[in-house]
């Protein structure tokens, strides 16, 4: 056999009885068992629903999807390919892959939206409007430059978190506005899906990019941190031009930006950060909050209600086996 | 009553939230073999949730066993759960595992690391149920 220089080395087999970081099987276990395909939701019912949308609020909504294939569309070929030549792990890199994927099916998503509901030459022209719109290139182009900076692992976690955790919500923001009002339910609950796979995504990432602070000095930590506010405060410029252009028609831009504010903060956190919007900025709509996690009224807390009588919980129906009582 | 006990995982959201009530407590350890610590007093414990789509293994494990303890257990006074609201219904549903469980109020819920306003809210909450805890102890004596 001949000897030759090879410039790939060949891969450690994966081992997944040998794990170096428990966090890898846990969020793969997650991530298997919330497996899902846009036909299990049965969009077909939003079809009275979306007949009663204005012609304006249609072209809207087609528009907002395609800003979020977009997204996804950049995450499934771009991003989680990136992370996964910076993996640690060689079951870190297995967990990308999943995410890669699960990108790649909320991308054709949208697209079983479309069939169900839309007309192909409004979703073709919503297509052009996506690939030309100014706000939604600049976001993708802040994005991608960052995955295509070699020197950067960390940088990319960033981008990468930036995207799974903050630049979707300006998107996610209309289905449940719509479902706040009873109309596109069915999609609402795609949409649901879809926001509880960034929300794993953005928390996975976020932690490998904690791991890798903890590793720089304290100078080199500083750098990131620098890197990381600049890095949300370009976007959040972009953030709010998109959402004032999508969303003034309809008098919600405002609305909107609340949602953001909140979805900002919540991406620092999950990079380890403090939150940078202060809490009058992140008060969203209460109707918005209840289309995103419907018993999260606060009510429900007993430091947060009237005081009057203990809330125990109800009985949850949990398998798990290691409760001894 | 005794003070708080915690757990937190490697991302460290319910340890931030701790670190700012400024108030004592006690982590329940991230390892499987480190030795759990001993209560011998009343206290409220602050839980986040890792639940599947399906509502499974919304409690980690490590404070599964922590309350498996009989002893530990008749002093749990009340469970604070941290969570995402990505997560729709199954939001901070550890906070629910925990009270039908272990028959102990849910007192509040925070998303991820929480706010400046949930730290305020936890900390007067705390103060309030300590002294109608108190107030009950008292009853019971006399």
């Amino acid at each position: 056999m001949k000897d030759t220089d090879h410039t790939r080395p060949v891969p450690r087999a994966v081992n997944w009885n040998r794990l170096e970081d428990e966090i890898d099987l846990d969020v793969w276990n997650r991530l298997t068992v919330n497996f899902w395909l846009p036909e299990k939701v049965p969009l077909s019912n939003d079809i009275p629903g979306w007949s009663q949308l204005t012609p304006g609020e249609q072209t809207l909504t087609i528009r907002v999807f395609t800003g979020l294939t977009l997204l996804d569309t950049i995450q499934n070929t771009v991003g989680a390919p990136a992370l996964m030549a910076d993996a640690i792990t060689p079951h870190e890199e297995a967990v990308l892959s999943n995410i890669a994927f699960m990108e790649a099916v909320h991308a054709r998503s949208y697209s079983s939206v479309f069939s169900t509901l839309c007309q192909t030459a409004e979703v073709d022209e919503a297509f052009r409007w996506s690939a030309e719109n100014e706000h939604l290139q600049a976001k993708s182009r802040l994005i991608l430059d960052e995955y295509d900076a070699a020197a950067s692992p960390l940088r990319r976690k960033v981008a990468s978190v930036f995207l799974e955790s903050f630049l979707f919500y300006s998107g996610f923001y209309l289905p449940m506005h719509w479902s706040s009002r009873a109309r596109l339910t069915n999609t609402a609950d795609l949409i649901r899906l879809i926001i509880r796979d960034e929300a794993i995504h953005g928390y996975y990432i976020g932690y490998k990019f904690q791991r890798g602070m903890e590793r720089l000095p304290e100078a080199g930590r500083q750098e990131i941190k620098d890197f990381a506010f600049g890095l949300l405060f370009d976007l959040y410029e972009i953030e709010a031009r998109y959402t004032e252009q999508l969303y003034d028609g309809l008098g919600l831009s405002e609305d909107v930006k609340h949602f953001l504010h909140y979805n900002a903060n919540k991406a620092l956190q999950n990079l380890g950060f403090e939150a940078l919007f202060p809490e009058e900025a992140c008060r969203v709509n209460p109707a918005i909050m209840a289309a995103l996690s419907p018993n999260s009224d606060e009510n429900h807390d007993f430091f947060s209600g009237s005081g009057s009588s203990y809330v125990i919980g109800k009985a949850v129906a949990t398998e798990d086996d290691d409760w001894d009582f | 009553m005794g003070g708080l006990v915690y757990f937190s995982s490697a991302s460290g959201n319910t340890a931030r939230l701790v670190g700012r009530l400024g108030l004592p407590a006690c982590r329940i350890p991230r390892r499987a073999g480190d030795p759990v610590p001993a209560i011998t007093e009343p206290f409220v414990l602050i839980c986040p949730t890792y639940a599947d789509g399906y509502g499974r293994g919304a409690v980690p494990k490590q404070v599964i066993r922590f309350l498996n303890d009989p002893a530990t257990r008749a002093l749990l006074r009340g469970v604070i759960a941290g969570g995402n609201r990505n997560f729709g219904k199954l939001f901070a549903l550890s906070g629910d595992v925990i009270s039908a469980r272990c028959n102990v109020p849910l007192l509040y819920r925070f998303e991820l690391a929480g706010t400046g306003e949930d730290t305020t809210r936890i900390r007067a909450g705390l103060a309030r149920f300590r002294a109608e805890e108190e107030d009950k102890t008292c009853l019971t004596q006399a």
